[in-house]
C-alpha cells in the first residue's frame, strides 16, 4: 500500500471521502437539493474521464480529440438497458388490465413501439439484440470503446500517424460518431437520444434524493479507485516509458520498447476508463442524446486537463471539477446576470466567452495549469538545482555553441 | 572471429542524392572502430539503416552468428538484439531524473505488461553505472539540469545499461571540455573491451586518442580503411578530408 503514501493520493482520496459524505449527510438533513448532489455526481464522474484524459495526453502525449465520444458510448449502453428495462416494467402494467396476460413477445412488442414509435419503427434494431440483459450491456460499457479505441489506435500507430494529424483524426471520428448516432435509423432513436434513465428499474419505490446518493457514492468509488490505478500506472518505470514517448518516442525505440505498444494500451484502457465514467454519468443526468458525444465536448475535456494542469493526475480532477461546477454555476442562472444599462450581461451565453479567457491566461501565465501552481508554492524553485556546474555554461550551451 | 555486424552492397538514394553507393562495411566483437568523412559523407544515414531508421534501397545488414537480416526489422527490435544508439545531440529525456533515465535503459523486459506488473528497483545496477559515468551524486537530479557534458555521459550511461553488443556513437565529443573529453574517451575505450564500438567523429585529435583502426567515408562508400597513420598518409583521404582547413572539417 505504498500507493497511499503518495502524498497526492492520499490527499485527492481524503478529499473525495470528505466531499461524498459531507454532500450525503447534508442531503440526508435536508440542506442541499437532489439536483445539487447529482450535480456533485456528475462532477466526479467527469473528473475520472479527465484522470483518463491526463492519461492519454498529459502523460503520454496522445492529444485525443475523441475520448468523449467513448464517454457517450458508454452512457448509450448502461442507457440502453435503463430504458428497455423500465418501459418493458411500465407496458407490461399496462398489459394486466386487459383480459388475457401478456406473452413475453407481446410486451417486447409494446416496448418496442413505446421506444422506436418516435423514429417510425415498432421493432428493436440489432443492437439491442441483448440490451434486456444487465450484463451484457455493463460488459458493453467497456467492451464497445474498448474495441473502437483498439481498432483505430491500432490503425492510427502502426502509421506512425502523431501529434496534430492524430488529434484531427480522432476529432474526424468523434463527429463521424455524432453525426450517425443523430439519423433516425442509427437505432439509438436519432436526435431524441435515450431518457428516463435516472429511473432505476427495480427501485421505482426509491426516492430520487436517494438514487441520487447512490449514483453519488458510486461515482466516489469509481473516481478513487481510478485514481489509484492511474497512481501506479504512472509511477514506475511504466510511467517512465510513457513520459519518455511523449518527450522523444524516437529514442524510446532506439532503447528497445515497442512505442506503438504502449500508445495502443493506454489509449485503449483509458477509452475504457472513459465508458465507465459516461455509465456512471448519464443515469444521474438523465438524458443523453448525440449532441452530447459532439466534437466540442472533448475539446472541452482538453480544455479542463490543460486548465488544471496536464502530467498531473490531481490536476485533471481539479481543472475538470473547477470548470465543470463553474460551468453549471454560470450557465444554471446560480450568476446574477450584470446589467450595464444598454447591455445585460446574460452568463448563460457570456460565460464560454469567461472561460475562454480562463484558458488563455492559463496557457500565458501557468501553462503548467492550476497543478503547477500548486507544485511552486510546495516546491519553490532552487538556485543550486543546476547541477554541479553550476549553470555556468547554460547560456553557451543553449546557443549550442562549443563549450 | 567472425564479424558481428555485416553491412553489404548497401544503397540509399534520398531524391536522387546517393547518400549511401554500395557501402560495405563489417566489425567484430569486441572492437573499437571510427568512423570518419566529411559533412555528407552518409555517416549518419548509415548509422539509421543500421538501427532501423532508414530501409535501404538495396543490400543487406547482417547481424550476429544467426545473419538476421536487419533490414527487415524495426528499431526497437533491433535495440533488443542488443545495437544501441547515442545521437549527436544529447537526448536525455529532461523530465525525468538521472535514476529514471538509467533506469528505462536497463537490460530487462521492455514489453507493456511485464513492465507495468514486474517491478524491480534495480538500485546496485543503476548506482553502479552512475558510479561508471561518474553521475553518481546527480541520480536524483531532473537530467535536463544536468551540463551538456553531464548529459553525454548519462546517454552513454544508459547506452551502457542496454547491455548491447554493438554501440553506435555519433559524435561523442562534440562541444565538451578537454577534461570531459578525456574522461569521454576512458568510458569508450573501456566499453570497447567487451562489445563492439562504431564512433562517428570529425575530430582527427580524439580519434587518434582512440587509437583504434578507421573507416574512411566519402560520398556514400568507403574511402579508406585502415590505422589512422595508414589512412592520413592516403593521398585520396588527404584530398577529400584531411586537405581541407580546420575550420571547414569541423563545421
Amino acid at each position: 500500500m505504498t500507493l497511499l503514501r503518495i502524498p497526492h493520493v492520499a490527499t485527492v482520496l481524503v478529499c473525495l471521502a470528505i466531499v461524498t459524505i459531507g454532500a450525503t449527510v447534508l442531503a440526508e438533513a435536508g440542506l442541499v437539493s437532489t439536483s445539487f448532489v447529482k450535480t456533485l455526481g456528475k462532477t466526479l464522474c467527469l473528473c475520472l474521464v479527465a484522470v483518463a484524459m491526463d492519461l492519454v495526453w498529459g502523460y503520454t502525449g496522445i492529444l485525443s480529440l475523441g475520448h468523449m465520444a467513448f464517454f457517450g458510448i458508454g452512457g448509450y449502453s448502461i442507457g440502453m438497458w435503463l430504458m428497455r428495462a423500465r418501459t418493458e416494467g411500465i407496458v407490461a402494467t399496462q398489459l394486466e388490465r386487459a383480459a388475457l396476460p401478456p406473452t413475453p413477445a407481446e410486451i417486447d412488442q409494446a416496448a418496442a413501439l413505446q421506444i422506436f414509435g418516435v423514429v417510425g419503427s415498432d421493432e428493436f434494431p440489432w443492437m439491442w439484440a441483448f440490451s434486456d440483459v444487465l450484463f451484457v450491456q455493463l460488459l458493453a460499457v467497456v467492451a464497445v470503446p474498448g474495441l473502437l479505441a483498439l481498432v483505430f489506435g491500432w490503425l492510427a500507430f502502426r502509421s506512425r500517424v502523431t501529434g496534430v494529424y492524430l488529434s484531427i483524426l480522432t476529432q474526424a471520428g468523434t463527429l463521424a460518431l455524432s453525426l450517425w448516432l443523430f439519423q433516425n435509423d442509427s437505432g439509438l432513436r436519432g436526435n431524441n437520444g435515450l431518457s428516463g434513465l435516472q429511473n432505476i428499474p427495480g427501485a421505482e419505490g426509491v426516492p430520487q434524493s436517494t438514487v441520487s446518493l447512490w449514483f453519488l457514492w458510486a461515482s466516489a468509488v469509481a473516481l478513487g479507485l481510478t485514481y489509484v490505478l492511474a497512481a501506479w500506472v504512472v509511477t514506475d518505470r511504466f510511467g517512465s516509458v510513457l513520459r519518455a514517448i511523449r518527450d522523444d518516442e524516437t529514442r524510446v525505440r532506439f532503447l528497445g520498447y515497442n512505442v506503438e505498444a504502449y500508445k495502443l494500451a493506454v489509449f485503449t484502457g483509458t477509452a475504457m476508463l472513459a465508458g465507465i465514467a459516461g455509465a456512471l454519468y448519464y443515469p444521474q443526468a438523465g438524458i443523453i442524446n448525440p449532441a452530447e458525444i459532439a466534437p466540442i465536448a472533448s475539446i472541452y475535456l482538453a480544455v479542463w486537463v490543460a486548465i488544471g494542469g496536464r502530467g498531473r493526475l490531481y490536476g485533471a480532477i481539479l481543472g475538470a471539477a473547477a470548470v465543470s461546477l463553474l460551468s453549471s454555476w454560470f450557465t444554471g442562472g446560480g450568476a446574477p446576470d450584470i446589467d450595464l444599462g444598454i447591455y445585460t450581461v446574460l452568463w448563460t451565453d457570456w460565460w464560454l466567452v469567461l472561460l475562454g479567457f480562463g484558458f488563455v491566461a492559463v496557457t500565458l501565465f501557468a501553462p503548467e495549469g492550476i497543478g503547477g501552481l500548486f507544485d511552486r508554492i510546495a516546491r519553490p524553485k532552487r538556485v543550486g538545482d543546476l547541477g554541479p556546474d553550476a549553470g555556468a555554461l547554460r547560456q553557451e550551451e543553449a546557443r549550442g555553441e562549443k563549450v | 572471429m567472425s564479424a558481428l555486424l555485416e553491412v553489404s552492397g548497401v544503397t540509399k538514394t534520398f531524391d536522387g542524392f546517393r547518400a549511401i553507393d554500395n557501402l560495405s562495411f563489417s566489425i567484430s566483437e569486441p572492437e573499437m572502430r571510427a568512423v570518419i568523412g566529411p559533412n555528407g559523407a552518409g555517416k549518419t544515414t548509415f548509422m539509421d539503416i543500421v538501427t532501423g531508421k532508414t530501409r535501404p534501397d538495396t543490400g543487406t545488414v547482417r547481424w550476429g552468428e544467426t545473419s538476421t537480416d536487419l533490414t527487415r526489422l524495426s528499431e526497437a527490435r533491433i535495440a533488443r538484439l542488443g545495437l544501441g544508439r547515442k545521437f549527436q545531440k544529447p537526448t536525455v529525456f529532461e523530465d525525468q531524473t538521472v535514476r529514471e533515465n538509467l533506469r528505462l535503459a536497463l537490460k530487462g523486459a521492455r514489453g507493456p505488461v511485464p513492465v507495468l506488473f514486474k517491478r524491480r528497483a534495480r538500485a546496485d545496477q543503476i548506482a553502479a553505472l552512475a558510479d561508471q559515468v561518474g553521475l553518481s551524486d546527480a541520480l536524483n537530479i531532473k537530467s535536463g539540469a544536468l551540463s551538456h557534458g553531464q548529459k553525454q555521459w548519462l546517454e552513454i550511461g544508459m547506452l551502457l545499461a542496454q547491455e548491447p553488443r554493438l554501440l553506435l556513437v555519433d559524435e561523442p565529443a562534440a562541444g565538451m571540455t578537454t577534461a570531459e573529453r578525456e574522461k569521454t574517451t576512458a568510458m569508450l575505450v573501456e566499453a570497447a573491451k567487451t562489445r563492439a564500438v562504431v564512433v562517428v567523429e570529425h575530430d582527427m585529435e580524439f580519434v587518434r586518442r582512440l587509437n583504434c583502426r578507421v573507416t574512411v567515408l566519402h560520398e556514400g562508400r568507403v574511402l579508406a580503411e585502415g590505422s589512422l597513420d595508414h589512412v592520413t598518409a592516403n593521398p585520396q583521404v588527404i584530398d577529400v578530408y584531411l586537405g581541407r582547413d580546420e575550420g571547414d572539417s569541423n563545421a
